[in-house]
């Protein structure tokens, strides 16, 4: 499972996954309440600094903050008429500084430890949750995102070869049906492979 | 070998009646079930390790009856269905040969041994870390057949294994269920896959019509065809 | 099967369900507007898990694809992911109004089975797809924008004529689905009518 970690051996790639989303939510609530400019240079000053340890490829962090600056384009000329420059601008550089952070730590967070943080989270509610089944539906789903994704493919092209475009019901309708019955398929595979074992 | 035991066994998904009072004994080594589409063979052998109950009757195996007995008797038999992909269920290849014995609670360090001579036996050491997905469809089926005996069963049944795969592929699995020491019970529509096997059945509308060698079998079955 | 563990059956329609969530919003998302939230298929994937699941199955299988996004795999749609868009992204609130979303559709869909009635079924599928989404959705815009809440909802009427579109077409496919393949969802009006559930894997081979 890759997904949009960068891989390392940085402090920051090595810290404990708990750890780390600590930090994360500190870190973006402190940035949430920030009032004065200097506070939000020097914040952002230190998760620049975090990117530069962690050697995050420029490419990659600007991949990861892109979106949300096309948001602010449109977004602050609206505030400032609104709320005045001065409020635009913090309001958007405290945006910018949080969604660097939390983009830091999923760009050195692998899959597996974060959904093995997640599951740990879940612990305290192992009376109602059983966590090996979520294990393994979660190992299940990244397994069957390739199958559905065929199955979406296959019915684009076999409506492209058919000449019937446009409409979403043509290809709704034969995704999810072809889609329930991999599902039974599966549930069968499933059960003849001792998941009830 | 194993024995399976049909007695008086019928089944209707609804209205439909897809099985008729079915009585066999199955002790061969290598068994093969042909019959049209539609015919009952996929659901007779979907019974054999429980995944459709019989609407009556009884089957077992070494008398284990499937309908009480579901849990033991799929650890004695191993089941491979026609489409590889419907049976992968973990991500990559390793993970998926491992699951089987992960529900058998085995030891870590067993786990990892036997699935590594599983990946060496199929020929897919080399794709051991490799998203199963990316294989290709004679892989797939390999990963099929290797995430099923690394799990040692007793018998293995395969409901049409080598449909969906080109001529090639089909005959290296062909090969593969020929050689294998356990029982092994295949539906198919490829005579070519049942060359040396001690018995083959044809069904017909939910009942037994040829049961003997493969060469009266297939007669038979070729004539029901004309 | 206690009604605790899951089935083998229902853990591959959470599986599938969550995969088809993910898939729909591979064709790329689409911006409309002034404060861009990308629009796409993955809330008809929402609204469908609802309405052909139901609410529990449906439930699991909205929040495994959240929790896989949110864990960092580039599910959402345009290859985003990662926590960001949970916690303090302009879409995050929509994000969770999906679980609120799948949850309302599935409950009110068990109680339309098996007649499921067209305007009825859209009114369902448009309490939960729309107006419990936009419930969660604008107002964490405003937050998280700094805005007041009336530009949050004027922004977010550009989704609405693609939202409605979608609350329409989930109706007419779950219409169709449910009359071929009945037994997704135990319809919720009678009083369940004891134990005619078939058994989990009896279903029909293909052959």
């Amino acid at each position: 499972m890759i997904g949009l970690y960068s891989p390392g051996r940085s402090v920051v790639h090595r810290a404990p996954t708990l750890l780390k989303l600590v930090l994360l939510s500190v870190g973006v609530v402190v940035i949430g309440v920030l009032q004065q400019p200097w506070q939000l240079a020097v914040a952002a000053l230190v998760v620049l600094t975090l990117f530069v340890i962690a050697r995050i490829p420029p490419r990659a962090a600007v991949a990861q903050i892109a979106p949300i600056l096309w948001m602010l384009v449109i977004v602050v000329p609206i505030q400032g008429l609104l709320a005045g420059w001065l409020v635009a601008g913090l309001m958007a550089g405290r945006l910018i500084t949080a969604v660097a952070l939390a983009a830091l730590f999923t760009l050195t967070t692998t899959v597996t430890s974060v959904l093995e943080a997640f599951q740990r989270m879940l612990r305290p509610f192992g009376r109602w949750i059983d966590a090996d089944r979520i294990g393994l539906l979660v190992a299940l789903t990244i397994r069957c995102i390739p199958l559905v994704t065929e199955i979406v493919t296959e019915v684009l092209e076999a409506r492209r070869a058919r000449g019937t475009r446009g409409s979403v019901m043509a290809l709704a309708v034969p995704v999810v049906v072809r889609s329930l019955y991999a599902a039974d398929a599966l549930g069968e595979a499933l059960v003849a492979r001792g998941l009830d074992d | 070998m194993s024995t399976i035991t049909f007695d008086a066994v019928s089944h209707a998904f609804g209205e439909r009646q897809v099985l008729r009072g079915i009585d066999l004994r199955l002790t061969e080594h290598r068994i093969g079930i042909v019959g049209a589409n539609g015919s009952g063979k996929s659901t007779l052998v979907r019974m054999i390790n429980g995944l459709v109950a019989p609407s009556s009757g009884t089957v077992s195996v070494d008398g284990l009856d499937v309908a009480k007995k579901a849990r033991e008797v799929r650890r004695l038999v191993g089941f491979i269905f026609t489409n590889p992909d419907n049976q992968i269920v973990m991500p990559t290849v390793q993970e998926d040969i491992a699951f089987t014995l992960r529900r058998r609670g085995l030891s870590a360090e067993e786990i990892t041994q036997r699935t590594t001579a599983a990946l060496h036996r199929f020929g897919l050491a080399g794709h051991a870390d490799h998203p199963a997905h990316l294989l290709s469809g004679g892989q797939k089926q390999l990963l099929a057949l290797a995430a099923v005996l690394v799990a040692d069963p007793k018998v293995l049944v395969a409901d049409e294994p080598t449909t969906l795969l080109d001529a090639r592929n089909a005959r290296h699995i062909g090969d593969l269920l020929r050689s294998m020491s356990q029982q092994v019970i295949v539906v198919t529509h490829q005579f070519a896959l049942l060359e040396g096997f001690d018995r083959v059945i044809v069904i017909e509308h939910g009942a037994v019509v040829a049961d003997g060698v493969p060469e009266d079998s297939l007669d038979a079955y070729r004539a029901l065809l004309a | 099967m206690t009604n605790r563990t899951l089935a083998a059956r229902d853990l591959a329609h959470i599986a599938i369900f969550a995969a088809l969530i993910a898939a729909l919003g591979l064709p790329g998302a689409l911006s409309i507007g002034a404060v861009a939230v990308p629009i796409t298929f993955q809330t008809l994937g929402v609204m469908l898990a609802g309405a052909i699941l139901g609410a529990r199955k449906g439930f699991f299988a909205v929040a495994l694809f959240l929790a896989l996004a949110a864990a960092g795999l580039p599910l959402l749609s345009g290859g985003r992911g990662g926590l960001l868009w949970f916690t303090i992204s302009p879409s995050t609130g929509y994000l969770y109004g999906w679980l609120l979303a799948v949850v309302v559709i599935g409950y009110l869909t068990a109680r339309l089975l098996p007649k499921y009635p067209f305007w009825p079924a859209v009114g369902a599928t448009a309490l939960g797809g729309v107006v419990a989404v936009y419930l969660l959705g604008i107002p964490v815009t405003a937050i998280n924008l700094g805005l007041p809440l009336w530009v949050a909802i004027f922004d977010s009427a550009k989704f609405l004529p693609g939202d409605l579109l979608k609350v329409v077409v989930t109706v007419l496919v779950a219409r169709q689905v449910h009359r071929a393949y009945p037994g997704l969802i135990a319809p919720l009006a009678r009083r369940s009518s004891s134990g005619t559930a078939p058994a989990q894997v009896d279903s029909a081979p293909t052959a």
